[in-house]
Parts: structure tokens; C-alpha cells; sequence
């Protein structure tokens, strides 16, 4: 079995807002119907609330600038980890995600670091 | 040798479950073979001889690795005794392996030129610089290039499967088309000096008939195997002594290889048998090859049948350059004007040389020499290969 993060490219929106209940609730079943292959994930709020923090070199003063003002329309709003046979059921579980038809879904195998 | 090696690697990418240990393993046993087989003579097996020591090599790969930690380890992924205890396959388990190795190869969540590099280093079994001097890119992009393919096929876990039933048609359609695209990259090389390059065009036909074999019955791979069959028998007459171009309107046809369009036609027949009620594409393309390999001549051609076919292909696969060599059979069927009107009607294909190169010739068919004149200058803007650009020019 190999781990694959989902990620979720899709509208940069507040998905909390009561206008997208149709969607969190698409969200919702797609959870019910995979809950068999998914291990953990979780969703995002838009990018106008992140900060990205740089640091010139390790120990240094950090240096925040306000969200990542993507150019692009879709941002990543969300991601699942799902725990498949092959990167045929990844993709077939990934196609479900509602995600893949409001944007894209990125689906890449997990690095598990050996204890 | 090749055709052995190809073997032995797909059973052993099974085994392993890891392409690149195997091809490594088999690329050792094969340097084995070539230093002790012209002193210890071939052995009675060579191929079970190529495969034991393939297997030996992949286990003592994996023992070393295994050795240098437990990173090293993870990274290899099967165990010894796995690959120890995997029983000797027999041939038709060997089918299933190449089978199984094709579905890999040709995966859709690798890119078109990658499943074509990849195909050819497996399963036509060339060396990495072979395949570097086949799609003319330099030996060690190619090798990154397949090394990175294998990497990810490993730890995406791209599987050694064949698909299910409700993937399969869709999963052997890429198939088809990565053996289709290497062939067009041979037979009509869209970069480099020559027109064409036979060595590509002949891994190409190798592999359709490998497919073929595999999936006897497919309509696909036997309309592939005659298409490239069909468009292959006037390699000899498509270039002059000087290798500049001829168009098949000019072609001397003695030069056509009959033995390739007698192969190819019974094989039309039963591909359209296979597929009756929705014609193969790839049936229907070679149906219409068919017609101009048993043309006598240009003149000679049943324009009509042609149309008719190209009416099939419209059915079963529309697209802008299907309705472009429709509307060429059309003005030889029915007149130039005709063909002009169908011509015009195609959207998207301002970027195709052939649409502007198609219309300078109807054009100056219907005596509008201006036109036609423009249409040639906007067919020569755009990207072509030496050779085709000598056929413009004249």
C-alpha cells in the first residue's frame, strides 16, 4: 500500500460561507463514500488569510509577506491522504473528489521516512 | 538476444516489482552471456540461462543495497525470498508479463514522448543511446529522461497490471496511440534532416505486431499493424535519389513494397469484421491506405470509395486533419471547387502547414494563382522538417 496526498486545486473562496453548502456537502459524501482509503486531510481557508514566512539563513529574523498572491485562479484549498493499492485506485478515488471537477486534483505518493 | 532480454525483463519486473533493478539485472546477464557464451558455447536454454542469471543478478542487487542500510533497503522494495521463490514462467505466462509491461510502459499518467522513449528502451529493448539517437536528443537528457519515467512508475506506484475490464479500452487506446506516435515520429520526423527514420519506423512495426499477438482478436491492433503496414510499403518511393520528398500523386509505385500491402490487406478485412458495427479508426485509416496501395496510379484511384471511407472516419473520429484529407479526397472525387469548400470550412488549422499547403493547391487547380501564392508564403512559415520544406520550395 502506498500513501498519496490529494491535493485540491480549485476557486480560492471562504468555503465556510453558507453560499457553498452545496459544495461542502458534495465534500461531505465524497468523505462517506472513501472513508475505506482516507487517512487523514483537511480544508483550507482562502489564501487572502495566509502569511508566508522566509528566513534568510537558519536562525535568522523571520520575514512574513501577506498570503502568496497567486495569479492564477485556483489556488490549493485542501488535501486528503489516502492510502491505496496503485496509483490506478489513487486516481479513480481522486476522480471523486469534487475537487476534480470545480479544478484539479495533484495526486502524489507520500515519502515515509523509515523510524 | 533483444527479443530475449525484452522477456526476461518483464518477468522479472513482476518478480521485483521495480523496472530499473530489472532492467538492470537483465542488462548485467546479458553482458554475462556476450563474455561467457563464445567460450562456453550458447547454452541449450539460452533464454532460461538469460533469466537464472538475471534473477541472480537482481538478487545480489538487492542483497548489497539491503546492506547499506535500512533506506537503501526501502528503496529497493521486494524481498529476496519473494524474488527467489517466483517459479520459472512458462510461455504463456511470459505473454502475460509483456502484456502486463505494455499497460506500464504506456501509462496515461506518464507524458506522450516519455511512454514512446520508454517503450522503445523496454519493450523493443534498445540501449539508452539508441533511443537518445531515435527521437534525436542527446544520450544523457535521454537517460535522465528514463530515469526519471522509471522513478516515478516506482514510487507512484504505477502498477504492473493489466487494467480491468471497464479501464481496459480506454488504457489499450493509449497504448495504441504511444505505438502510433512512434511510428509518425519515424515515418514523418518533424525535426531533423531526413524525411524519415527507419529505424523508428521499424521498432514501431515490431511492436504492432507484438500487440497484435498479445491481443489477437482486437480490432486496434490489427487495424494499427495494417496502417503501419500500409503507410510503411512506399518508404522506398517517398524520396528521390536525392532525398527531397514525393508526393504520393507522383510516387512511381513499382517502388511500393508488395509484400507489405499483402500482409496489410487481409488484415483490413479482419479488422473491419472485427469492428463491424463501429468501424476501429485505426481499421478505417488503414481501409483508406488500402485504396491508394492497390491504386495503379494517381489517376487510376477509386476517389469515390476514399471519400466514403473518410465519411466513416468523420463518424468514428472527427477531427480538423481528418476533415482536411476528407476534403482532398473530395476535390479528387467530385472536383476542386468542391474540395475547396471543405477546405475553407475547417476551423483550427491556421497553425498546420499542410491546411495553407492543400489550399494553394486547390487554389491554383480553380486558376487563382494570387491566392494560392499566399497560401504557400503562410505554409512555409511554419515549422517543418528539411525535407518537406524542399517540397514547398519547388
Amino acid at each position: 500500500m502506498t500513501q498519496y496526498a490529494a491535493m485540491i486545486y480549485s476557486r480560492d473562496v471562504d468555503w465556510t460561507l453558507p453560499e457553498y453548502a452545496a459544495e461542502t456537502a458534495e465534500y461531505g459524501a465524497f468523505a462517506e463514500a472513501a472513508g475505506a482509503v482516507i487517512r487523514g486531510g483537511a480544508a483550507l481557508y482562502p489564501t487572502s488569510t495566509a502569511t508566508t514566512v522566509r528566513v534568510e539563513a537558519k536562525g535568522g529574523t523571520p520575514l512574513t509577506t501577506d498570503g502568496p498572491y497567486a495569479e492564477t485562479k485556483e489556488a490549493l484549498t485542501g488535501f486528503y491522504l489516502l492510502e491505496c493499492a496503485d496509483l490506478d485506485e489513487a486516481v479513480k478515488v481522486a476522480a471523486t473528489i469534487p475537487g476534480a471537477w470545480d479544478g484539479a486534483v495533484e495526486v502524489r505518493p507520500v515519502i515515509e521516512f523509515p523510524m | 538476444m533483444r527479443v530475449a532480454g525484452r522477456d526476461v525483463l518483464a518477468t522479472l519486473a513482476r518478480w521485483t516489482g521495480n523496472l530499473a533493478l530489472a532492467e538492470d539485472a537483465v542488462q548485467d546477464a546479458s553482458v554475462r552471456a556476450l563474455l561467457t557464451w563464445p567460450r562456453d558455447g550458447i547454452p541449450d536454454t539460452p533464454v532460461a540461462w538469460l533469466r537464472t542469471t538475471a534473477r541472480r543478478c537482481a538478487v545480489d542487487q538487492i542483497r548489497r543495497e539491503a546492506a547499506r542500510g535500512p533506506k537503501e533497503l526501502l528503496a529497493t522494495g521486494p524481498a529476496v525470498d519473494v524474488v527467489l521463490a517466483e517459479a520459472d514462467p512458462g510461455p504463456e505466462v511470459v505473454e502475460d508479463d509483456l502484456l502486463r509491461l505494455v499497460f506500464t510502459c504506456c501509462h496515461p499518467s506518464l507524458g506522450p514522448g516519455t511512454r514512446v522513449a520508454l517503450a522503445l528502451r523496454t519493450l523493443c529493448g534498445l540501449g539508452t543511446e539508441e533511443v537518445a539517437r531515435a527521437l534525436l536528443v542527446s544520450e544523457p537528457a535521454m537517460a535522465k529522461r528514463l530515469t526519471r519515467a522509471r522513478q516515478k512508475i516506482r514510487l507512484a506506484g504505477i502498477p504492473y497490471r493489466v487494467p480491468s475490464e471497464d479501464d481496459l479500452p480506454e488504457r489499450w487506446d493509449t497504448v495504441l496511440a504511444t505505438t502510433y506516435l512512434m511510428f509518425n515520429e519515424g515515418y514523418a520526423a518533424t525535426a531533423g534532416p531526413e524525411l524519415t527514420r527507419p529505424a523508428l519506423v521499424a521498432e514501431a512495426l515490431r511492436l504492432a505486431r507484438l500487440l497484435r499477438r498479445l491481443r489477437p482478436g482486437d480490432p486496434g491492433a490489427t487495424g494499427l499493424l495494417a496502417l503501419i503496414l500500409l503507410q510503411d510499403s512506399r518508404r522506398a518511393a517517398r524520396t528521390d535519389a536525392d532525398g527531397a520528398a514525393v508526393l504520393l500523386a507522383d510516387q512511381d509505385r513499382s517502388r511500393w513494397d508488395r509484400a507489405a500491402i499483402a500482409e496489410a490487406v487481409p488484415l483490413v478485412g479482419e479488422g473491419l469484421r472485427l469492428s463491424p458495427a463501429h468501424p476501429d479508426p485505426y481499421v478505417v485509416q488503414a481501409a483508406i491506405a488500402a485504396c491508394h496501395a492497390l491504386a495503379p496510379s494517381w489517376a487510376d484511384t477509386d476517389w469515390t470509395a476514399i471519400e466514403s471511407w473518410y465519411e466513416v472516419l468523420l463518424r468514428v473520429d472527427d477531427g480538423p486533419v481528418v476533415r482536411l484529407n476528407h476534403a482532398v479526397a473530395v476535390a479528387e472525387a467530385r472536383g476542386p471547387q468542391a474540395g475547396l469548400a471543405l477546405v475553407d470550412a475547417i476551423e483550427g488549422l491556421g497553425d498546420y502547414p499542410l491546411w495553407h499547403a492543400s489550399r494553394a493547391a486547390l487554389l491554383r487547380r480553380l486558376d487563382r494563382p494570387e491566392e494560392a501564392a499566399a497560401a504557400d508564403d503562410e505554409a512555409r512559415r511554419l515549422p517543418l522538417n528539411a525535407v518537406q520544406r524542399d517540397l514547398l520550395d519547388r
